[in-house]
């Protein structure tokens, strides 16, 4: 769901560019705080992970692909905190050298999925931790970053006045609703993996 | 320190990004999709700063060596990046 140049109005842009802006700083600021040295290692290479796999686009069924967003991995892995500052790396690297995601979007983009995402889908993990339904709230995690991102990203198309909310908001919801199942399960499958191999460096059980 | 799966994990990102990535389909992606249903594709304008539009080396888009050499770029640019900010941080806890 890289939003290209021409989608969203210039108020727009520069009122999501801000909130980018403010959340990545609040990000690296907490991220900060409760950062572990042995930690730096897995951001770098979860982030590698994630761009790579952001690659594989799969079909759907509905005339449509998607691919892992990973926001959700990340929290999973990281905290917050610090898979929104991974993930800007990652929306920024596809957007500086690849065109994907255009130049003047990229505050929106990395509003919709990086700093979004991981937040939304730490929310759905605190939740399925007290109900000690975390295998479960992974999968609702990632399921809920894509769709947040998507509504998002429909929000902002109709404020631009590029097309009206409703059949935006229904249009990117269902497509991503679909979508999201893709993520859900396959945040499960790499935490449940890492879980098994490096269960200290998992956050979810914790 | 057991750091064996950390270099095994890359290895596979590498991979995924140099050779599945050449499987992944060229259907619309999500947003794609509802900018055609709706009607808006046409106004998505084209370009940017990004040397390897596309995940591809410009002139050689139909090379499968270029497709796999931009994909484990970026990955490593990921890696950099990430680790760069990693360092970052913990020079920011320190001050802070």
């Amino acid at each position: 769901m890289h939003i290209p140049d021409g989608f969203l109005s210039v108020p727009v842009l520069l009122g999501l560019g801000a909130l980018s802006a403010g959340g990545i700083g609040l990000a690296a600021r907490w991220g900060a705080r409760d950062l572990e040295d042995r930690q730096i290692p897995l951001m770098g290479v979860s982030g590698a992970f994630v761009f790579a796999a952001q690659m594989v686009n799969v079909p759907v069924g509905i005339g449509t692909s998607g691919h892992l967003l990973g926001g959700a991995l990340l929290a999973a892995l990281l905290g917050p905190h610090l898979a929104a500052l991974v993930m800007v790396c990652v929306v920024a690297v596809q957007c500086l050298l690849f065109q994907d995601g255009g130049l003047t979007a990229l505050g929106a983009n990395a509003f919709n999925m990086a700093v979004v995402g991981p937040y939304v889908a730490w929310a759905v993990l605190a939740v399925g931790r007290r109900f000690r339904a975390e295998w479960v709230a992974l999968f609702a995690a990632g399921w809920a970053s894509v769709v947040a991102g998507a509504l998002l990203a429909a929000v902002e198309l109709a404020v631009s006045g590029t097309v009206p909310l409703w059949p935006a908001l229904v249009a990117m919801g269902t497509v991503h609703a679909v979508i999201g199942v893709g993520e859900g399960l396959l945040t499960v499958l790499v935490v449940r993996f890492l879980a098994r191999v490096r269960p200290e460096l998992v956050e979810v059980g914790r | 320190m057991k750091r064996w799966w950390l270099v095994g994990w890359l290895g596979v990102s590498l991979l995924v990004a140099g050779g599945l990535a050449h499987l992944a389909s060229s259907e619309p992606d999500g947003l794609e999709r509802v900018a055609e249903d709706l009607d808006f594709a046409e106004q998505a304008e084209e370009g940017g700063l990004g040397c390897l539009p596309d995940y591809q080396v410009p002139g050689h888009e139909d090379s499968w060596v270029g497709g796999s050499l931009a994909g484990v770029a970026g990955t490593l640019v990921v890696l950099g990046a990430a680790l760069g900010l990693g360092g970052l941080l913990r020079r920011l806890r320190r001050e802070g």
